[in-house]
């Protein structure tokens, strides 16, 4: 590689603001929206995760280059994936023991597939690859910390630091995770594909569970200050989508998206100038329609295969919420008898956590209180386990307790906008 | 793809099952070896009880050599086979349908065999 004498070129250097910004901005932005579908391809026709990723990693580094010298091209991901495609090609080609391979790569990807995806509908062509990938990174055999790390990475792909930041962990220890379990995928012959029936419905419940963590992991972040993990809510919405797409038939790929969609549809109701505001206090003006009468149908779809399972549940809880005018007006009944279903399907103590909350509006605050302190040990190290506890207790008049389990919370949480609500409802 | 597979156990579990259960399942066991032939290609073998085990393992002056297995978990190895399928979703296809497994305690842990290819994959 000569990039460091390309670096030194003062037309590089020069104009800032200019050229040079502009065609940093807009490769971040590809980068961001297509690598993950890149490195899919590749993968998937080479069965090598690790020559895929170095390709396309090596094609952004020629793309930084080439663009400031010559400006951006006229469909950047084209360039890109064609880069790719040739760097792939010359890693194979100085390996002869993938000679054979070389044959299998040549129809896989061709530049038509490149074209900007502007809807779920338009990327159904590419679901393929990218789905293998996923249910690839997303095996059984992988721990699930490497499962979301090498799915952010491979299938969304997130840089190193984002990935750390997304779940809370260090970059060394991040990078370390994802070549773990890359080297695992290879050295062990874990296929990147969709399994067989047999093997589909557990494999897809792990995959549905770290769409749904990555949803959620940018929920929190988002919550009141960072508005660039809102991308990975995005790109967790995309997967949902896509999955439910390709897998028409299963119920639950169904009830994952009606439950991101709700979720996505409450975002804008969800923090105000970069304050959080809850569920009760929430102006449900701003709440998405268009999103939650797509979330509902997809709710409906789901229910007409037949198979229950626990996302539908969960997205029928939110429904619960969606279709209530007013907080006051919330159907709390019917929110608990979904949580006693749930139960059957997860006994996790988040769903009992969620389930004393239902309890106590429904006219149970005592009963709600004893489930929750049943959890103790489970969840004492969650912010929202100390917070629910609080308000169970201050509903019982049991204040002082209250402000002792409130300062728990404030403690424990990860969020600035959570930590500013506790805050003020403590007077820290 | 080749798999070593090892098959482990916990001795005190398996001491609670009834003898004639035990003779059905080394019936079925060995069954299990006739119907899958194709995928096995060294049929490994059956180790003597964990008490016949003895380590020689690292001193501070030189090598000791102790009594009891490498292992401290409660779990030993029973035996092991060598297998030869497309991937580890094969394998673990393979392995689900191991009699033994519908005992507390068993398991049966799945390694790739290191390949000249498999190596330089790294």
């Amino acid at each position: 590689m000569s990039g460091s004498d390309d670096a030194a070129r003062p037309d590089d250097a020069s104009a800032p603001g200019g050229e040079v910004a502009a065609s940093d901005l807009l490769l971040s932005q590809v980068v961001r929206e297509q690598s993950g579908r890149i490195v899919a391809a590749l993968a998937r026709s080479l069965g090598s995760l690790d020559i895929a990723e170095e390709a396309v990693a090596e094609a952004v580094e020629e793309a930084l280059r080439a663009w400031r010298k010559g400006g951006i091209p006229q469909n950047p991901g084209a360039w890109l994936t064609q880069a790719a495609r040739h760097n792939a090609l010359d890693r194979l080609r100085r390996e002869k023991r993938y000679r054979e391979k070389l044959i299998g790569m040549l129809p896989g990807i061709d530049s038509e597939s490149a074209a900007p995806e502007d809807s779920w509908a338009d990327s159904f062509g590419e679901v393929d690859d990218r789905l293998s990938l996923l249910f690839g990174c997303c095996h059984p055999a992988l721990a699930p910390e490497a499962q979301l790390a090498l799915t952010l990475r491979a299938v969304c792909g997130l840089t190193t630091a984002q990935i750390a930041r997304a779940t809370f962990s260090t970059e060394p220890a991040t990078a370390q995770r994802i070549v773990r379990a890359k080297r695992k995928i290879g050295a062990t012959g874990i296929p990147l594909r969709i399994p067989d029936a047999t093997d589909r419905a557990a494999r897809l419940d792990i995959v549905l569970t770290i769409v749904s963590v990555m949803y959620n992991e940018a929920h929190l972040v988002a919550g009141g200050d960072a508005a660039a993990d809102r991308d990975l809510a995005d790109d967790a919405l995309w997967l949902a989508g896509v999955i439910a797409a390709a897998l028409p038939r299963e119920a639950e790929a169904h009830g994952l998206l009606a439950l991101l969609l709700f979720h996505r549809a409450r975002e804008s109701a969800r923090s105000v100038d970069g304050e959080l505001v809850l569920m009760a206090d929430q102006d449900r003006s701003r709440w998405n329609q268009t999103l939650i009468v797509r979330a509902r149908a997809e709710l409906e779809q789901a229910a007409r295969l037949r198979r229950p399972g626990r996302w539908q549940l969960h997205a029928a809880i939110a429904a619960c919420h969606a279709d209530a005018e007013t907080a006051a007006e919330t159907d709390w009944l019917q929110v608990l008898v979904l949580y006693d279903l749930l139960l059957g399907y997860d006994p996790s103590p988040v769903v009992r956590l969620n389930r004393a909350v239902a309890l106590d509006r429904v006219g149970a605050p005592t009963a709600a209180l004893t489930e929750v302190d049943a959890l103790e040990g489970q969840l004492t190290r969650a912010h929202l386990w100390h917070a629910v506890r609080a308000h169970l207790l201050r509903r019982l008049g049991r204040d002082d307790e209250a402000l002792v389990a409130d300062l728990h919370a404030l403690e424990l949480t990860a969020n600035e906008a959570e930590r500013r609500l506790l805050a003020a409802r403590t007077g820290r | 793809m080749k798999y070593v597979i090892m098959f482990t156990f916990d001795p005190e579990l398996d001491a609670q099952v009834s003898e004639e259960r035990m003779q059905g399942l080394y019936g079925r066991a060995n069954q299990w070896y006739g119907e899958n032939a194709a995928q096995i290609v060294d049929g490994g073998a059956q180790l003597q009880p964990v008490e016949t085990a003895t380590t020689v393992k690292y001193g501070e002056s030189g090598s000791v050599v102790v009594d009891g297995p490498f292992s401290e978990a409660k779990e030993v190895v029973g035996g092991f086979s060598v297998i030869d399928v497309p991937d580890m979703d094969a394998a673990i296809a393979l392995v689900r349908t191991w009699p033994f497994l519908e005992l507390p305690g068993w398991g049966v842990e799945i390694r790739p065999i290191l390949t000249i290819a498999s190596q330089s994959e790294e």
